[in-house]
């Protein structure tokens, strides 16, 4: 019978749909494993946006996930509370997604310090700086669309949550 | 009518905005005037659909008649819906839209922070997600007032007559009857006189950035609550829900 820690080792390879070199795990959305006596899975996870389509498809690529790994019996529940904040992304998964072009979301504590103002997002390719939003929803829900003003390229950030 | 009925008529409003003004936005789609606005809205329309299906799922909980969400939005009636009526006006010019959109931003807002402390734990739960994309969509409608207000002569006029337009529809989201007194009652949903302050304040702080002036408080069109609608409601479900009338039960 697989432990709990199997299961989060198969749940590191399974990756956001839209975000393909980050995991479940590291998004944050996996919120508990459980494994019953007769080795039944539940595998709880939250949204991270309320109509986020990817998470029907996380939800089914976890289970495809299991199965395959020979989990006979799997269950994915959606819990909306409490609800998801871009502080849950391990610092791991913020590494990645900045390597992949997605400037990461800040902390949300800096953000409310920072009401008001627009928040200071470094650009992934360059790191300068002197970068400027251009639409506060980017090619996702999750993400505002900006461009750098040194190299010119635009880029998309990871919206604090 | 019982306590329980009246929290399934209120957990169906709260629904019904959100479903009606979502597929408004998304008759945008591949039409926006700039690929970042056609992609805002289609977002947008889904952080909205999101909610609306949760809110829909609550309710045939409650309902306990084995509906399920797409029941309610599918094969319901007109006179079935309870959305407020600034929410299935036309989307008209981009002024038009945005003002609309504004409208509802500064209701949602608060309205969301106050059903976090909803004693209704679900509607809670639904409410602490909302409230923080309600707090995205209220700066991307606010951001393109502005714009609008303070450009040109041309984008000022239509963001006035927009706003001047949409001002007799906003009575509505503000109505208390018998359904709204019992939820307060209840702790579950907020007085709206006392949350009013919340959508007059941005309001005039939005309206006063983009030179805009604020409309008197005229006659207020009323209804929505009541399943009392606007012509256009009904031209917003023939679409909605051809498929579904056409192949009941179709599947993709």
């Amino acid at each position: 019978m697989q432990t709990t820690d199997d299961i989060l080792d198969l749940l590191q390879n399974v990756k956001d749909p839209e975000i393909p070199v980050i995991s479940v795990l590291e998004l944050g959305v996996v919120r508990q494993v459980e494994v019953d006596a007769d080795g039944k899975v539940v595998v709880t996870i939250t949204p991270t946006y309320t109509g986020c389509p990817a998470m029907d498809v996380m939800a089914t690529d976890i289970k495809k996930e299991l199965v395959e790994h020979g989990i006979a019996s799997v269950e994915v529940k959606q819990v909306l509370s409490p609800a998801w904040t871009t502080d849950w992304i391990t610092d791991d998964g913020k590494r990645k997604l900045k390597e992949y072009g997605i400037a990461p979301p800040e902390k949300t504590g800096d953000i409310r310090a920072l009401k008001g103002e627009a928040p200071v997002v470094p650009c992934p390719q360059c790191g300068s700086t002197n970068t400027v939003m251009v639409s506060v929803f980017g090619s996702t829900a999750c993400k505002a669309l900006w461009k750098c003003k040194d190299c010119l390229e635009p880029f998309d950030q990871f919206k604090c949550l | 009518m019982t306590d329980k009925e009246a929290l399934l008529t209120y957990t169906l409003r709260l629904g019904d905005d959100l479903l009606i003004l979502s597929h408004r936005l998304s008759e945008w789609c591949g039409h926006g005037p700039v690929l970042e606005e056609d992609i805002a809205l289609a977002n947008r329309a889904l952080d909205h659909i999101g909610e609306a299906r949760n809110l829909y799922d609550h309710a045939v909980q409650l309902e306990g008649k084995g509906r399920t969400q797409d029941d309610l939005a599918y094969l319901r009636k007109e006179r079935d819906f309870v959305n407020t009526l600034l929410c299935e006006q036309p989307n008209g010019d981009y002024a038009y839209t945005i003002v609309r959109s504004f409208l509802f931003d500064a209701y949602h807002l608060p309205l969301a922070e106050a059903l976090t402390k909803s004693s209704d734990a679900t509607i809670a739960a639904i409410a602490a997600k909302a409230v923080k994309e309600a707090q995205y969509h209220l700066k991307h409608s606010s951001d393109w007032l502005i714009r609008f207000g303070d450009g040109t002569e041309e984008s000022h006029r239509r963001a006035q007559e927009a706003l001047d337009a949409l001002w007799t529809y906003t009575g509505d989201l503000f109505t208390q009857d018998e359904v709204h007194k019992a939820m307060v009652k209840a702790g579950i949903a907020p007085d709206l006189q006392t949350m009013k302050a919340g959508f007059d304040a941005t309001v005039d702080k939005v309206l006063d950035e983009a030179t805009l002036k604020r409309p008197a408080d005229g006659y207020m069109q009323s209804g929505g609550r009541a399943g009392k609608h606007s012509e256009h409601l009904g031209y917003i479900l023939a679409e909605m829900q051809y498929l579904q009338r056409a192949y009941p039960g179709a599947e993709w």
